[in-house]
Order: C-alpha cells, then sequence, then structure tokens
C-alpha cells in the first residue's frame, strides 16, 4: 500500500480525521473514510457539481481536490446544511417546498451551491437565480424548480433574520 | 371518499421522501457496503477487434488485488451470453453479449477483464497493468455504414439487420398513388443517452452459513433482477434478494437487465466469500451503458387539398448498436406512436433494426417515441407547407374525434396488444395550447421583431403516448396495531416521488393520514411479483395495483369494526384513521384497534394487544377464532393487469429566436398542455414534465453522440456531450386536461415520459418557422444553421 497521510478537518463544526493516501479525492474522503455520504459523485470531473462542498465557505468540487490538499480547512457537506442533523435549514427547506428535486442524486451539491450564494446575494432576482445554479446539472426537474428554490430559500432566510 | 382529507388524491402535496434525501440521508447504492472490495473493469479500447491474449501477470503484484477473472474463469451460465429480454419473432438475429468479453469485442467500452480489490483505487491500478491484445477488425459506425453492409458487425448476420418488421393497414402505396398530393421527407435524428446522474451500480452480500445473497442495484427492475441472478448463478430464487435502493435517475437505461455486472459482481461475491461492490463512474457509463434515437427516416404521404391524409409509407433505418438485449422495442414503438392524435389513412411502416460496433441501444425517456413524433410532425408541418394552410388546421383536419374513441389503428403495439386509443380529446388540447401560447396572436409578434430586426418562430408538435402497459404489477397494505399502514409495490422509484404518490393513493382509500402511511418500492424482500419501471406505467400499474388493496384492507376493517360496533358496514365510515358510524361520531373504533382485533393471539406485548389474547375475547366459542376463508391481520395483496396500454397525449408550442448573423437559437417561450387522465398528485406531475421537456431541449440543440469513423466515442464525458444547464432550459409553461382513462378504477394515464417526446419536433417546427429553411435533422447547433442558411439562398429573403 502506498503512504498514508493524516488528514485533519473540521467537518461540520466536527474534528474529524483519517489517515489516506495522498491520492485520495475528497469526495472519497468523506463518503467512504468519514461515511459522510451526503455528498454525491456525478462525474467525477468536475462538471456535474454534484459533489461540491464549502471549504472554509467556498463551494468547491471534491472530486477535483485531493483530501491531502485541504487539511486544516473546515468543511461544510449537506449533512451540515440543517441546523441540526435531520433538520432542514433555509435552502434544504426552499426545495422541499418548491419541490426542487426528485431523484436526489445532485441535490447535495445544489444546497451547498447555494448555501454559499445567498450568504453574498441575499436578494437575488430570478434571473440571478438562474445563473447561480448554472454550473450544476440536474437530469431530474428541469431546474424550473431549482430556480424557485433560490428565491424561496433566500426569502425564508429574510423572514428568519427579521424574526431575530 | 366523504370528505376531502389532507394529502388525498390530487393534493399537489409536498414529498415524503424530500426532507431524507435533502438532508444527505438518500441511500444509494454505493453509500452501501462501505467495506467492501471494489471493482474495476478492464474495457475494450476498440470498436472491434478479435481478443488474441490477455496477459495478467503484469498486475498480479499490485498490493491490495484480489482477483481477476477474464472469460475463461467464468462458468456454468455465467459464461453463456446474456438475454435477449423480449425476444420477438421479427428479430431474426438478436445477439447478445456475453459478461465478459469472449474472443471478440464489438464496441469501445465492451468488458474484458474484471477485477476485483481493496478498493478502487487499487482495482484501476491493477486493470491498468493487464496488458490485452487484439487483432482489430474494420467497424462498422454509423446507420449508411451499417445500411451499405460492406462490412458486418456480426459475421452471421447477414446485411447487419438484426429485426426487419412491416406493419400494414390498407394499402397505403395504392392510397398514396391515387392521392391529389404526395410528398417525401428523409430525416435523421442522432443518438443521445438516459445520462442519469448517478451511473450504475452493484453491491453483492453473499451470506454463506444462510447460503443467501442480498444484491443492491440501481436499476428500474429489482424483481426481475433477481431473477437473472438466480437463473445465471444457479441460486434458488428464494435465496436471492435484490433491493433497488434511493436510485440517482433512470430514464430507461437501467430497464436493460441483466447488466454484465449485475452477474459477475455477485458470482465474485459468492466465490469470494466476500462483499463486493461495482460504481460505475462517468466514462463507463458513456462507453459501456446504453444510448438511444439514432434513426433514419423515409416518408411518403399523400394527402387531398384539404391536406387530409390518405396514405402514409414510412421506411425506418434503426441503428440497434453492437447488441440487442431488449430485443426490437424502440423502433416498435417508433412504428407506431409515430401515428400520433392522427388518422393516417392507409399506413405502412417497415423499419430495419441495424447493427453498428457502438454502444448498445435501448429505450431512454421517449423510447422511440420522439423519433416517431419528429416523423409525423415534420409531415404535418409539410403538408402545410405544401398547400399554404395553417399547419394547426392541418393537424385538426387529420385528428382522431373524441366521439371515435376507443380508436383502433389496426396495429400491434409494443406488449403485443392492438393499438387501440382508450380516450383523448385532441381538439380541446390543441384549442389549449394555442390560447396558452398564443398562436392567433403570433403573427403581430413577427412583425413587432422583423421591425427590430429580429427572427422568430413558432411550431407546434402533438403526440399520443401509451402508457401503463401490462402486463401485471401488484401491491401490499397492511394496518399495524398502532395505527400506521405500511405499503409495499415491486417496482421501483428513481426520482418520481413514489413514496408520496403512492401513500397519496392509500390515505384516500384508507381513509387515514398521509403521515402514518409509508412506502416501500423495489425491494424483493417486501414484495416478490413486479415487473419494472417504464413506460410511463407506475403511477397507471402500482397506483391501481395498491388501492385494489387498500380497498380490500377498507372492506375488512369495516366488516371487523362492524362486529365490534356491532353496526352494519354499510353504515361505516373511515375518517382520519378512525371507523365510526356515519353521522355518530361517538361510535366509532381506531383501525389500531381493528387491526389488533383482526388477528387473533395467544401472547401479548402491550397493553394494545391484550385485547387480542384469547382469554380476553368474546368470540363465538363454537367458530374458529379465524373464520374459515379468512386470514389474521389487518393486511392485503392487490393487483392490476390491464388489458392494454393506456394513452395519454399532449401538445407542445414553443417560440424561438435565431440571431441572424451567428445562428444562435434561443428559445423564447415552451408551452406544453397535457392530458395524463387522473392526476395523484399535479405538483409531482408537473416536476415529471419540467424534466422531459429539459430532455426535450437537449436532443434539439445539444445533446450527441459524436462517433468517429473508427468507433471512438469522441465526447464521453460531462464535458463534452453537452447537458443542458439552466441556462438551456426555457421556463414550461403548462395547462391540463384531465381525461380519464376508462382501463382503470383510478383513470390514470402515465405521465413520466411525455416531456421528453416533442421536443425535437417542435423545436425544428419553430426553427424553420424563423428561418425559411426545411429542418430535417435533429439535434441543429447553431454551426449547423449557419451553413444550412448558406445552402439555402432563399432564407436571406427574411430579416
Amino acid at each position: 500500500m502506498s503512504e498514508l497521510h493524516t488528514v485533519e478537518l473540521i467537518v461540520n463544526g466536527v474534528p474529524r480525521t483519517a489517515d489516506v493516501p495522498a491520492r485520495r479525492l475528497l469526495s472519497d474522503f468523506l463518503r467512504h473514510d468519514l461515511e459522510l455520504t451526503g455528498t454525491h459523485v456525478g462525474c467525477e470531473h468536475g462538471v456535474c457539481g454534484a459533489c461540491t462542498v464549502l471549504v472554509d465557505g467556498d463551494p468547491m468540487r471534491s472530486c477535483l481536490l485531493f483530501a491531502v490538499s485541504v487539511n486544516g480547512a473546515s468543511i461544510t457537506t449537506i449533512e451540515g446544511c440543517g441546523p441540526a442533523t435531520g433538520e432542514l435549514g433555509p435552502v434544504q427547506q426552499a426545495f422541499l417546498e418548491c419541490h426542487g428535486l426528485q431523484c436526489g442524486f445532485c441535490t447535495p451539491g445544489f444546497v451547498t451551491t447555494i448555501t454559499a450564494y445567498l450568504e453574498e446575494n441575499p436578494d437575488p432576482t430570478e434571473d440571478e437565480a438562474r445563473h447561480a445554479i448554472a454550473g450544476n446539472l440536474c437530469r431530474c426537474t428541469g431546474y424550473q424548480n431549482i430556480v424557485a428554490s433560490v428565491l424561496r430559500a433566500a426569502e425564508l432566510k429574510r423572514e428568519a433574520t427579521a424574526a431575530i | 371518499m366523504s370528505t376531502r382529507i389532507p394529502g388525498a388524491l390530487g393534493e399537489p402535496i409536498a414529498r415524503r421522501e424530500d426532507p431524507r434525501l435533502l438532508t444527505g440521508r438518500g441511500r444509494y447504492v454505493d453509500d452501501f457496503g462501505q467495506q467492501a472490495l471494489e471493482v474495476a473493469f478492464v474495457r475494450s479500447p476498440h470498436a472491434h477487434a478479435r481478443i488474441l491474449d490477455i496477459d495478467v501477470t503484469g498486475a498480479l503484484d499490485v498490493d491490495g488485488l484480489v482477483a481477476i477473472y477474464t472469460y475463461d474463469d467464468l462458468e456454468g451460465r455465467v459464461a453463456e451470453p446474456l438475454p435477449v429480454l423480449i425476444p420477438h419473432p421479427a428479430l431474426t438475429h438478436g445477439r447478445t453479449q456475453y459478461a465478459l468479453a469472449k474472443d471478440e469485442v464489438n464496441h469501445v467500452g465492451e468488458a474484458v477483464a474484471m477485477v476485483v480489490a481493496a478498493d478502487r483505487y487499487v482495482a484501476e491500478d491493477a486493470a491498468g497493468l493487464i496488458r490485452v491484445e487484439y487483432q482489430p477488425l474494420p467497424p462498422v459506425v454509423g446507420i449508411e455504414a451499417a445500411r451499405e453492409a460492406s462490412t458486418l458487425v456480426h459475421q452471421d448476420v447477414p446485411g447487419n439487420v438484426a429485426a426487419n418488421m412491416v406493419q400494414e393497414q390498407g394499402d397505403a402505396r395504392a392510397a398514396i398513388a391515387a392521392a391529389p398530393h404526395v410528398i417525401e421527407l428523409d430525416l435523421a435524428i442522432e443518438r443521445s443517452a438516459s445520462t442519469p446522474l448517478e451511473g450504475k451500480g452493484v453491491y453483492a452480500r453473499w451470506d454463506a452459513d444462510d447460503a443467501s445473497l442480498r444484491v443492491y442495484s440501481a436499476t428500474q427492475a429489482s424483481t426481475s433482477v433477481r431473477s437473472a441472478i438466480a437463473a445465471k448463478l444457479d441460486l434458488p430464487p428464494d435465496r436471492v434478494e435484490v433491493i433497488a435502493p434511493d436510485v440517482g435517475g433512470g430514464f430507461g437505461v437501467t430497464i436493460v437487465h441483466p447488466w454484465p455486472e449485475e452477474i459477475l459482481v455477485p458470482w465474485a461475491a459468492i466465490r469470494l466469500g466476500q462483499e463486493v461492490k461495482w460504481t460505475e463512474d462517468r466514462r463507463e457509463h458513456f462507453v459501456s451503458a446504453a444510448h438511444e434515437r439514432g434513426q433514419l427516416q423515409h416518408i411518403t404521404a399523400g394527402f387531398d387539398d384539404d391536406g387530409r391524409l390518405l396514405g402514409l409509407d414510412v421506411r425506418i433505418w434503426h441503428d440497434n448498436g453492437a447488441y440487442t438485449p431488449y430485443g426490437i422495442v424502440v423502433p416498435i414503438v417508433t412504428s407506431t406512436q409515430l401515428l400520433g392524435p392522427y388518422k393516417p389513412g392507409a399506413y405502412r411502416v417497415e423499419f430495419d433494426s441495424l447493427y453498428t460496433n457502438t454502444v448498445t441501444v435501448t429505450p431512454y425517456r421517449g423510447a422511440g417515441r420522439p423519433q416517431g413524433c419528429f416523423a409525423m410532425e415534420r409531415t404535418m408541418d409539410a403538408i402545410a407547407a405544401r398547400l399554404g394552410l395553417d399547419r394547426t388546421v392541418v393537424r385538426e383536419r387529420n385528428f382522431i374525434q373524441p366521439d371515435e374513441m376507443p380508436y383502433d389503428h389496426g396495429l400491434i403495439f409494443q406488449d403485443g396488444r392492438p393499438l387501440i386509443y382508450d380516450s383523448g380529446d385532441y381538439p380541446a388540447t390543441l384549442a389549449k395550447i394555442k390560447k396558452l401560447v398564443g398562436w392567433d396572436e403570433f403573427e403581430a409578434f413577427r412583425e413587432q421583431a422583423q421591425a427590430e430586426g429580429r427572427r422568430v418562430g413558432i411550431g407546434l408538435a402533438c403526440y399520443v403516448e401509451g402508457t401503463g402497459v401490462g402486463p401485471y404489477e401488484g401491491g401490499w397494505v397492511k394496518v399495524e396495531t398502532d395505527g400506521s399502514v405500511v405499503v409495499a409495490t415491486g417496482l421501483t422509484t428513481q426520482g418520481q416521488g413514489h413514496q408520496t404518490a403512492f401513500a397519496q393513493v392509500v390515505a384516500s382509500e384508507l381513509g387515514v393520514p398521509i403521515d402514518r402511511v409509508t412506502v416501500v418500492t423495489g425491494d424483493t424482500r417486501r414484495f416478490r411479483y413486479a415487473v419494472g419501471t417504464f413506460a410511463s406505467r407506475a403511477a397507471v400499474m402500482s397506483g391501481n395495483a395498491i388501492a385494489a388493496a387498500a380497498r380490500k384492507v377498507r372492506q375488512k376493517a369495516l366488516r371487523i369494526a362492524a362486529e365490534a360496533l356491532e353496526a352494519d358496514p354499510g353504515d361505516l365510515e373511515i375518517l382520519d384513521g378512525v371507523v365510526q358510524v356515519k353521522g355518530a361520531p361517538g361510535a366509532s373504533i381506531p383501525l389500531s384497534t381493528v387491526a389488533v382485533l383482526s388477528n387473533p393471539l395467544r401472547y401479548a406485548f402491550d397493553e394494545e394487544t391484550k385485547r387480542a389474547t384469547q382469554f380476553a375475547t368474546v368470540a363465538d366459542p363454537d367458530k374458529p377464532p379465524v373464520a374459515e376463508g379468512d386470514e389474521p391481520g389487518l393486511e392485503a395483496t392487490g393487483y392490476y393487469s390491464p388489458p392494454r396500454s393506456t394513452f395519454a397525449n399532449g401538445m407542445h408550442a414553443a417560440i424561438v429566436e435565431t440571431d441572424p448573423a451567428t445562428a444562435e437559437i434561443k428559445i423564447l417561450r415552451y408551452c406544453v398542455v397535457h392530458d395524463c387522465g387522473t392526476l395523484i398528485n399535479p405538483r409531482i406531475v408537473e416536476g415529471q414534465i419540467h424534466g422531459g421537456v429539459a430532455q426535450g431541449v437537449g436532443g434539439a440543440l445539444y445533446e450527441r453522440m459524436v462517433y468517429d469513423q473508427d468507433g471512438q466515442l469522441l465526447n464521453a464525458s460531462f464535458m463534452d456531450f453537452l447537458m443542458p444547464y439552466a441556462t438551456e432550459v426555457p421556463v414550461v409553461e403548462t395547462d391540463h386536461l384531465q381525461t380519464p382513462s376508462p382501463l382503470n378504477p383510478l383513470g390514470i394515464k402515465g405521465a413520466g415520459e411525455a416531456g421528453v417526446i416533442p421536443g425535437a419536433a417542435v423545436i425544428a417546427a419553430a426553427i424553420e418557422d424563423a428561418e425559411g429553411i426545411p429542418i430535417i435533422r435533429m439535434p441543429i447547433s447553431p454551426s449547423e444553421l449557419y451553413e444550412l442558411r448558406h445552402a439555402h439562398p432563399a432564407s436571406k429573403e427574411r430579416p
């Protein structure tokens, strides 16, 4: 076996570590070493976006990153996009309300991408919402309800902020 | 149902599977078996070659390697060719591959050797060190080359013809010869593919102590996969379980089975006594799964001065790729569903299904219908152009009228049953689509656009889709003693929301809150008889089967409750999970208690079940606790088996703008009117339409499989195969009709595939209208349109 390297990450707020070969992709590290299988792999060449996770808050394709290359980073996966395990965050709630998913395979990448987008663009127009998701592939929905989900998520976030 | 209940049939409720899928708690095949050995395949780099030698010695020292298998290692029925799933008398030369190639490979990507190792990385390391010596043979690529047949794919298949089939109703050629007007069209549709976001995957666990096998597969037909595995591995079927867990899309490609991997992975798991898993990567999916669509068509149509068809003669050349595991379903569907909502006069259709050294062709959403729709709708537009008539007028004059239903076309459909349309109101659908898109106002819009130097066009396309094909599906419904309801059906789910839609059926039939209903699909442990998910059949087939089971449960619940309440069953109703005397809510009994009473007990485990034990009940001491002919438990199984398919229909209209300089094509509006009978959940149906339209747009403007002359697939990645992103898909405007099917109790027609069917036809029509150039090949790129403009100087007359 090839030489192993210790990778330490903060994943969804929890320190996680595993010893892996240098070539272990971040996507495989999350899925198979940490057994966080919510992150999905659709193409392994960075086009579909299903594997998108937040690395120190920025959306990145985990299939194009080696786990060792993000050692020490803070990672957010779909499992960490809600307020608590199994609970829905605003983006997830919006997908539920707007029928923004069908098979659910691409969905984790959309949710992480939109979560990061709305942090910087809290009030997108419909056209902006469409472009915000234009780097992710979905084969089921035709995107119409995902665009609606972006807008609804922004609304939910604003409502939550107003309520505080 | 006396009262509307939340979540009942017809309510656009949110999906019950979504909270799980939205929080990373979905379970797809690769999420199972974290400790399993993993598989990689050595696949042919040649489109056509003889295998001279396979040398594995270079791979043997790879740390973590467990096993390498080639054809010579296969034994028993695993070494035989894979089955022809749907035999047909016209399929005179059906050919299928071996699980691992034997002596010869017939497309790039065909599996040659299987490597099992500690993980996928190591398996790929070893696969890369296996040396295969090939003698390349000349490949057959493209329909023209297959038809010319100067080179053969299979030496024992003359002319590369797997099947030739003719269907005829009346004397089409005589009718055309006598017709006042005749047009001929040569049309072409290129290949695309289902391309679900999750590829195929198989995970097998062999329990040697129990002599049982459990297999997880991302399949559309788990029950049939089970039968195939049992047969191939010579196992008793009741020792094999197959489960389709959460599956990341299907769109047809995984109705084919068994794939080589569905046999090889469990075979290796048994042989090695260890868990084994294979997860298809994207390139593998492009070169070793399946494609569809590729056809050439020649159409001759005879018609009268009003544009009414008198005779239609269609010749189809269908590219079936290297093998025919799914028979000739796709060209049969094209040649029958081509007729759409029209009366063709006399009709003759003949197809050749041709071998090429390319990936096998099997159904992709629409399954031959998009090509048929393209043929017929291009013909309608050509007739309108010839006679100078409005395109909607020509269509209307050829429609089957509502009072002509049921309408028998005199042909045999893909299910071996007569092609008889059960219902539909095509003039009403046309009126709705004209209104939705503003057909009659378009010329004003065109003039306005022209004044601005813009070029726009409008198109229309109509389809009829045979859905809900047999032979049958089943459903099982059980009320537990806590009042919850569990439901199982054998067909599988790939994102259609079955856990919601079927729960709505049960909630309606039983009168229980939907949040008490749980649905399981595609798990042979839970339901043993099934056919599969294809042909827009799940809601029709399993929906009605589950409804039948739920009605039996309801009858039994009312009978037991009537005894307990000393009432007449006819006076009872079930509301919110409680059986009560109509108009007297005080006299009631919860379904949970009815479930307890339905199952006489000797042993109790809680307060509730004490009521059913032998010293607690006051049953007649002279009668058996379970009456003759009765069964314990508040549960039932039901089946639905239709006499033939039920026919949904719809019409799409699109407005496009083409750039006068760059020939860029933009869809300005996309309108859909469809009729799939009773809607279980309108929100889910809308979603199915949106997704279908996106695939239709992909097939019209972007997606094609680009093979070079050597049979290399040049765009086998998501970087190069252009699936639409959000920026390429138009907003879909929809309107519905609901003409219930008379063939099934719920009145449902299928909805899954409809959205994709008219895509190429409607976009071609709109571009043709914008440009004044005949559009006869799809998909069409801006470059191709640009070249067409130069080949058709007349088009320059338009701005």
